[in-house]
């Protein structure tokens, strides 16, 4: 999966937005932005972050420069684990044309060690938004791991996963219907995307709108691709 | 019948938030997950975890478990110790390893049963 073939992929899904979140890590957004603007396709600079807690926590971001600023602080908060020959956990770096610049070998699939709060704090310092990862899942939810959204955590969204069914999430989140709701496609592979989405009211394109539409439950149409 | 000071006691426990000690434990329940934790555990347990969010108390609060535990030296976040303090549920701290206590704890309950 590099940012040429989702970027193709999406255009021929006709996305107009999409954000691409690598778990813990930001480096491939440099070559996604560039191919992105010349498929005129709409961009979030965005990261999957794991909290200590093991809760993952979607970020979006307006700009490559705060994705990065956010980027760095993961990084200096990950474990700092020697690397280890264990099949493809190294995260290629790549430029516009696919070709590899680097081998990511981080621990990418590690937890940061900030909390949940402090990373979502984090986000919003960086004027980002946050939105809690397919809440519905029994595994690396904010939810499973702390049993329920605490108030003092102020995500901006909750993500439901594109394998739950609308009635299920109903009856499962109803707790958390003052909250918006997105579906993602939480994609892993190039035929993931677009098996979920979410539809957007916007007044213009541009990130601002995207959060404030984002912060605006009443303005987002959940779409099982 | 062997309560949650006798365990502080006999594993040497740090106490961090005192609350209530008399409670009489009738079983111990691990898990990190606090959705598996609101699911399975049962009143009076006490309960060895990692994580130290806030949350662990309100947790504690609705299943009524007598003890939090934690291991490997962590420490309660500042709110967690102020609510733990406030709802009464003692927050105790074990520098050794889960499996470490964990068999203690299993041995100690044997014994008193």
């Amino acid at each position: 999966m590099t940012p040429l073939s989702i970027i193709k992929r999406a255009k021929e899904l006709s996305f107009d937005i999409i954000a691409i979140s690598d778990h813990n890590s930001a480096e491939n957004l440099f070559a996604a932005s560039k191919i992105a603007k010349k498929e005129d396709i709409f961009l979030i600079p965005a990261m999957e972050i794991t909290s200590h807690e093991e809760a993952h926590i979607l970020a979006l971001f307006g700009d490559i420069e705060s994705v990065m600023e956010m980027q760095s602080i993961i990084y200096r908060t990950l474990p700092d684990i020697e690397p280890i020959d264990f099949g493809p956990i190294y995260q290629v770096v790549v430029n516009e044309n696919d070709e590899i610049l680097d081998l990511n070998d981080r621990m990418l699939f590690g937890a940061s060690s900030l909390s949940t709060k402090e990373i979502v704090d984090k986000i919003h310092s960086l004027n980002g938004i946050a939105i809690a990862s397919h809440v519905d899942r029994e595994i690396f939810s904010i939810i499973s791991q702390l049993g329920f959204i605490p108030d003092d955590i102020k995500i901006d969204a909750i993500e439901i996963s594109y394998s739950c069914r609308l009635k299920k999430a109903l009856q499962m989140l109803d707790a958390y219907k003052y909250l918006p709701w997105i579906r993602n496609s939480d994609a892993h592979c190039i035929a993931g995307i677009g098996r979920a989405y979410s539809i957007f009211q916007l007044e213009r394109l541009s990130f601002k709108e995207i959060a404030d539409t984002i912060r605006d439950k009443e303005r987002i149409k959940l779409i099982k691709g | 019948m062997i309560t949650v000071e006798k365990i502080i006691q006999e594993l040497g426990l740090d106490v961090f938030v005192k609350g209530e000690t008399n409670t009489v434990i009738t079983g111990c329940y691990i898990s990190d997950m606090l959705s598996d934790v609101m699911a399975k555990s049962k009143k009076g347990e006490l309960w060895i975890t990692l994580q130290t969010h806030t949350n662990i108390v309100a947790v504690a609060v609705i299943k009524s478990l007598s003890a939090i535990i934690l291991t490997n030296g962590r420490k309660p976040e500042e709110e967690t110790a102020k609510r733990a303090l406030k709802e009464n549920i003692p927050i105790l701290i074990y520098k050794g390893s889960t499996f470490e206590i964990a068999g203690k704890l299993y041995m100690l309950l044997q014994q008193k049963t």
